[in-house]
């Protein structure tokens, strides 16, 4: 008997989930899905940029809104949980029906959520320097390529500091991966030896660097000018820069250039041992441009903290976001491929004061700034391209992918080709 | 790709202009006052956008050879140079006051002041600091010319060798002397000396174990013309390489001391909530997390109304304050929760691994989801030589701190009466009640006790480790391998078991990476379990079965 | 009736037959025909996305079922549960990435992307095989059960219980975890294994195939719910039950503690696999994550939410609690752990024996309680 009502129990509970599918009431808005993990171990970086996204779409809406109507954020926690990320999409395009989505940080949530997005024919907007090596006609690219960031720092590094010997230092996964296996290609193009370049993988929130720290100490005393180039994730960072400061590795003798380390990583750490230290970004809090100051005033009021800093992520989906609403406009509608096709050459200011532009391979062009770390947090930029570095889907340094194209205009349409597929566009 | 290989150059040119200037103007006359408008002038000049003229501005300055050229170049190093934006003058912004630069006036507090600051880059840094240590090598001060000695052997350049010696001839400090000497060494060694001058710098440089000097060796015992001296300067590298690697063994066992360290705080407050209470505790490493956020706390209201000067004392206040506030939590804890589920251990583990989810949640409401800055106080930072072996002091520290607390609580287990009485429970809760022993008094502040000695755990994990709302969940594992590979219930045990954990972890890293060390490790101590289900320290009698 | 019959009928009480084939009808059946054929606008009518997300919570229910045969019947606590569906789950999708042929990204169809990438020239030997399903199927429980196997008998011969085998099944799985996030193991690193084409020749994109894989894990929920109950029902399940509550005794009387508990704890991973295997297609990503101590944790949390030794209510726990977590995490997302929280508080607290149990208490109220299986194993009991 006891068995019978619990079965009927968990029936009602069954369709209570199944509720949830009732379509959403049509309204007057447009939804734009907001898709960063609130809690668990990305939450540290995603939520500024939860917040950020708010911002954007409430000052959007304080102008007027969208062809007259005004935009409504959706957000969801995935909870740094990569499957949720796909269950998440699957509810903000299935269920929500939003127009577009911006989220995602880690490359494996993004490839979680790649399948979802091109089954639906969502759109992902994605705001963190990644790996590259994709193109995927549903997912619009704002952060950088390998080629907007790693190759112009370690030019900076060989050029401007004369670094002979390389340390690879990263976490084990795939953006530390790939960007080490481009630059070990890269660096041995230039002429560098094999021997002076050292390799070191880390697996995820390492907290003890005293061995890899003093390893480096070793690598760097063979009577070359040494750098460490880093690609540690998020987490590890303090550890591993507490750890450097205490051995007394100063920048000086022997500079890390970090590429996931930007303010908001500093601002937990007491960054005066640090200072030299350097980083490659497309912005930085510091870049003195009249935008950029604008922005971040709009940011210390929405957030209501004037100590809150602004990072790279934060200009990606800034950008991103300006550009959807851009093609939006142009296109009359939110309707995905309209949109879509209104996105490719989309041009919008960036907040170090230039114009980037949406390339037809999803990837935006940008520029890339070097910056030392100074005493209060915040970075200084001592060096920057001349002009905007156009963001490659597919590295030149990796043989499998140099061959490969991703254009989705017209001749080529695709993601991944050796030769135009002449397919319709849109298709 | 733009590429300015051009910089480089004239960065080296400059560098070494200047160097030469500075070194003869010094020699010549140290300290000598120029002409105001001229160091006016060039203080002004060091305003510039491009890094190549900000360099030639520098090694003006540095030319003009003025008592106030250090003040002026060190505030630029450390980034407190500042010009103002309305009048055009350069300041030197430090200690929240504003001191115009030139003329050494008070200007005014430096908050709210519209100031644009003037950027040094690595290069102008090492620059400033080559001068600098020109400057120094004359000062009146002992302990700054060994300064500037040591400078000048972390960076030498051959065009420093002249100043040298005549620092050398008019020093009568021992100490400085020693330095001087290295340091004229290395400058030999790298170029400014004769052969036989380059053959007794090896000599002198040999009983090294700094990197940096060794990398002199090296190259020396590759590129140095004389035959004699390559050969000298390769023994000497081979030398060191045999004593480093004696060394290495030293260092990985401290490394692996420390690493235990660490382990071992966490895991003494689960000894007694675990091992002592049998309560399976999951949201012990959110205890830690408190710790950490308590030491947080403290360190703003120490910014925000003390002195800077007491401000490296905020960590002494942090141990207490953290034990009260995740006692307090833990005590709460208990009697709101775990001590309706006792005999129930499993259960006791969901429980409390909602109360870590509440807990983090909450954290994550309150402070936010990102890392919080915890500051290493000044006594706290750099490291120290000891037989070669470099050890920083928070290492150091964090050792003497574990071996403290574990001493602590061990004499308090067994000498308070409190003490006894929680010693008395664990052992026959029965026969303890019966001898008038409040057993849920004592259950309440045993729980405490763990709690608390988990959050003074977190104010030392606040120094190595990020502080954010997910802090403990990386401990928790770790912890709970260690009290059960040292035996549940001993603090002995956790202590064994932290540190043998530690150094093992610490030898196999170099082998096998860090990832594999770490699950090698782990399979270690479930083979282990197999062998001794009780742990390294078993507690032996009936009352430990099941 | 025939033995068999009779058997088969003994499995359940009462009406449980009656309600057991209904509600294994209402979702292998009804459900499929509310998506196929009630309007799309129409109340009754179930997306296919919700389809699928059933079909996931089914695999967690399948997986905290398995957990509920060796926590609820022998007293072990397997914290490491998540390993075994993790294994299953790659077993499969490493059938499925061999699947995606030459539609991977570089187009190589004997090595999928990330051998490439890191310039692996052929596959290792342990992906050989796995283009067959039927390889890839035997591999879903064969790895699973051949690892809790020598496990359990490496800590059940030793007669560690408790707590301290939930611990060092949570090594277990945090050791597997750290391996599978190892680039050189060849399981894709973090990223794990995705991007899959087609199952059996099926698109996966396609509704029917997600129709088809919620179906199948109905079938085989409805058919490992069977298997339990016919263990717990059997000798065997006597002396699970009996060891559960008093090791010492059975030990005593002669049976073979060690060899009962290695047969449920190999079985409970078999079961875990299948659910893994059915779980991948259905979210189309198999990562280490999956691995993680706290997932474990949670399966456990979900087995004690619906009330342990019941084998229903683990299913029942499993889907209240994912689907409050979908929930949540949509309508409350800053604020959803509070609630996820205070739940996990509140059902070890007030509700011992979980939803079940308040289940019965209510009816209780009303008629006298029937005699239900002690889920409060008094080997637990002593303190410390």
């Amino acid at each position: 008997m006891k068995r019978i009502r619990s079965l009927i129990a968990g029936a009602l509970c069954l369709s209570g989930v199944a509720g949830l599918a009732i379509p959403a009431q049509a309204a007057e808005t447009i939804k734009v899905g907001i898709l960063h993990s609130l809690s668990g171990t990305m939450a540290i970086s995603e939520t500024t940029l939860k917040d950020a996204m708010l911002m954007l779409i409430d000052d959007l809406n304080a102008q007027g809104g969208l062809l007259g109507m005004k935009v409504e954020p959706v957000v969801v926690d995935p909870a740094s949980d990569w499957p949720l990320f796909a269950e998440k999409t699957r509810e903000l395009l299935e269920k929500e029906k939003v127009a577009a989505i911006f989220g995602c940080w880690t490359s494996v949530s993004r490839k979680s959520v790649l399948p979802v997005v091109e089954e639906l024919n969502g759109l992902l907007f994605y705001p963190v320097q990644y790996e590259g090596e994709e193109s995927s006609r549903n997912i619009f690219y704002t952060g950088a390529a390998p080629n907007q960031q790693a190759i112009p720092a370690v030019d900076y590094l060989m050029n401007e500091l004369g670094v002979q010997r390389f340390v690879l230092a990263g976490t084990d996964y795939v953006y530390p991966r790939t960007t080490n296996k481009i630059l070990e290609q890269y660096l041995k193009d230039k002429g560098v030896a094999a021997d002076d370049i050292m390799i070191n993988y880390t697996p995820f929130g390492h907290s003890d660097w005293q061995t890899i720290v003093s390893d480096v100490k070793k690598f760097g005393s063979a009577g070359k000018k040494t750098a460490v180039v880093s690609t540690i994730n998020g987490d590890a960072n303090v550890p591993f820069y507490k750890e450097l400061a205490n051995q007394g590795i100063k920048a000086q003798d022997i500079p890390v250039v970090a590429f996931s380390v930007g303010e908001e990583e500093l601002a937990g750490i007491d960054t005066k041992p640090l200072v030299g230290h350097l980083a490659a970004w497309n912005y930085f809090m510091s870049e003195d441009a009249a935008v950029n100051d604008a922005f971040i005033k709009k940011w210390h009021a929405f957030i209501k903290n004037d100590k809150r800093v602004t990072n790279d992520p934060m200009e990606a989906h800034y950008i991103g976001f300006n550009m959807w609403v851009q093609a939006v406009k142009q296109a009359g509608t939110a309707d995905v491929d309209a949109v879509r096709q209104a996105m490719y050459g989309q041009k919008v200011p960036n907040l170090t004061g230039g114009i980037s532009e949406m390339l037809p391979n999803h990837h935006i062009t940008k520029p890339v700034l070097i910056g030392e770390i100074q005493p209060d947090g915040q970075f200084a930029t001592v060096w920057r391209t001349d002009g905007l570095v156009a963001g490659d889907a597919w590295s030149d340094f990796i043989p499998e992918s140099a061959k490969l194209t991703a254009d989705w205009t017209y001749p080529w349409v695709c993601g991944n080709c050796e030769k135009p597929t002449y397919a319709q566009a849109g298709m | 790709m733009p590429r300015r290989p051009s910089f480089k150059l004239l960065l080296a040119l400059a560098l070494t202009a200047m160097i030469g200037a500075v070194l003869l103007v010094s020699a010549a006359a140290p300290a000598r006052a120029a002409d105001a408008a001229a160091f006016e002038a060039a203080v002004t000049a060091l305003d510039q956008k491009s890094f190549g003229d900000k360099a030639k501005a520098v090694d003006a300055l540095a030319a003009l050879g003025d008592a106030r050229t250090p003040q002026v170049l060190r505030a630029l190093s450390a980034g407190q140079l500042v010009r103002h934006k309305e009048t055009g003058r350069i300041l030197i912004a430090a200690g929240g006051t504003l001191t115009d630069a030139a003329t050494g006036e008070a200007v005014g507090p430096a908050d709210g002041a519209p100031l644009a600051k003037i950027v040094a880059n690595n290069q102008i840094r090492t620059q400033i600091e080559a001068a600098l240590g020109a400057f120094l090598l004359f000062s009146e001060n002992p302990a700054e010319r060994i300064t500037a000695a040591r400078q000048v052997l972390g960076n030498p350049t051959p065009e420093a060798a002249p100043a040298l010696v005549r620092a050398l001839d008019a020093e009568t400090d021992a100490g400085a002397r020693e330095a001087l000497t290295r340091a004229l060494a290395a400058v030999q060694l790298l170029g400014g000396g004769t052969a036989a001058e380059r053959l007794a710098a090896v000599e002198t440089l040999s009983d090294t174990n700094d990197p940096a000097l060794k990398a002199l060796l090296t190259t020396a015992a590759a590129n140095d013309p004389d035959a004699a001296v390559r050969e000298a300067a390769g023994d000497a590298v081979k030398a060191i390489d045999t004593r480093m690697a004696v060394l290495e063994v030293g260092q990985n066992l401290i490394f692996g001391l420390s690493a235990g360290s660490i382990l071992l705080l966490a895991a003494i407050g689960l000894a007694i909530t675990f091992g002592v209470m049998g309560v399976i505790n999951m949201a012990h490493g959110e205890m830690l997390m408190l710790g950490a956020y308590t030491t947080f706390v403290v360190q703003e209201v120490f910014r925000a109304t003390l002195p800077p000067s007491v401000f490296g004392l905020y960590l002494v206040v942090a141990i207490p304050a953290a034990f009260v506030v995740t006692g307090a939590v833990g005590v709460a804890m208990e009697r709101g929760i775990i001590r309706f589920l006792y005999g129930r251990p499993l259960e006791t583990l969901l429980a409390t691994w909602g109360i870590s989810l509440i807990l983090q949640q909450a954290v994550r409401s309150l402070f936010g989801a990102t890392n919080r800055e915890v500051a290493n106080p000044e006594w706290m930072s750099g490291s120290l030589e000891l037989l070669g072996l470099s050890l920083t002091a928070n290492r150091i520290v964090i050792i003497l701190f574990a071996f403290a607390v574990l001493g602590g609580l061990a004499a308090f287990l067994r000498w308070s009466s409190m003490g006894l009485n929680m010693r008395a429970v664990t052992q026959n809760r029965r026969m303890a009640s019966a001898m008038g022993i409040p057993t849920g008094r004592v259950d309440a502040l045993t729980f405490g006790l763990g709690s608390g000695i988990a959050g003074v755990a977190g104010v030392a994990i606040s120094q190595v480790a990020n502080v954010s709302p997910n802090l403990g969940q990386g401990y928790i594992v770790d912890s709970f391998m260690v009290v059960v590979f040292g035996g549940v219930g001993s603090l002995w045990g956790a202590l064994a078991g932290a540190f043998s954990l530690g150094v093992v972890n610490k030898f196999l890293e170099p082998m096998a990476g860090a990832m594999l060390g770490k699950i090698l490790v782990l399979v270690f101590i479930i083979l282990f379990i197999q062998k001794r289900p009780r742990g390294l320290f078993a507690l032996r009698g009936r009352a430990f079965e099941n | 009736m025939g033995p068999i019959t009779r058997r088969l009928a003994s499995l359940e009480k009462g009406r449980g037959w009656t309600v057991f084939l209904i509600l294994t009808a209402a979702f292998a059946v009804g459900v499929p025909l509310l998506n196929a054929f009630a309007p799309a606008d129409s109340a009754l009518h179930v997306p296919t996305w919700v389809v699928q997300l059933m079909g996931k919570y089914l695999c967690y229910a399948l997986l905290a079922l398995a957990l509920d045969l060796v926590w609820g019947f022998a007293g072990v606590l397997s914290l490491g549960h998540g390993a075994f569906f993790a294994l299953g789950g790659y077993a499969m999708g490493m059938y499925l990435m061999r699947g995606i042929g030459d539609r991977s990204v570089y187009g190589n169809a004997d090595l999928p992307d990330f051998m490439v990438f890191l310039n692996w020239k052929e596959l290792p030997w342990y992906w050989w095989g796995f283009d067959q399903f039927w390889f890839a199927a035997l591999m879903v429980v064969l790895v699973p059960g051949a690892l809790a196997f020598v496990f359990g008998w490496l800590a059940f011969r030793s007669r560690i219980t408790g707590v301290y085998l939930s611990i060092i099944t949570q090594a277990m799985t945090y050791a597997l975890m750290l391996a599978f996030f190892r680039n050189e193991m060849g399981f894709g690193g973090n990223n794990g294994l995705t991007d899959f084409k087609e199952i059996l020749g099926f698109d996966m994109t396609a509704d029917a195939t997600k129709v088809g894989l919620y179906v199948a894990t109905v079938l085989f929920l409805a058919a490992s719910y069977l298997l339990c109950r016919f263990i717990v029902t059997s000798r065997l399940g006597r002396v699970l039950l009996a060891l559960r509550d008093a090791e010492s005794r059975v030990r005593f009387l002669g049976h073979s503690v060690t060899g009962a508990k290695l047969f449920a704890f190999t079985v409970s991973a078999m079961i875990a696999g299948i659910a893994g295997a059915l779980y991948v297609p259905q979210v189309g990503i198999i990562n280490p994550s999956e691995f993680s101590p706290a997932n474990s944790i949670e399966v456990a949390i979900w087995t004690a939410v619906g009330g342990r030794g019941t084998l229903f209510g683990p299913i029942l726990g499993a889907l209240t609690v994912n689907g409050a977590k979908s929930f949540f995490t949509g309508v409350a997302p800053e604020i959803w752990l509070f609630f996820l929280g205070a739940l996990f508080v509140v059902v070890t607290l007030f509700l011992p024996k979980g939803l079940l149990g308040l289940a019965a208490t209510v009816k209780g109220l009303r008629r006298p309680t029937l005699p239900t299986p002690d889920t409060q194993p008094s080997g637990e009991k002593t303190h410390a």
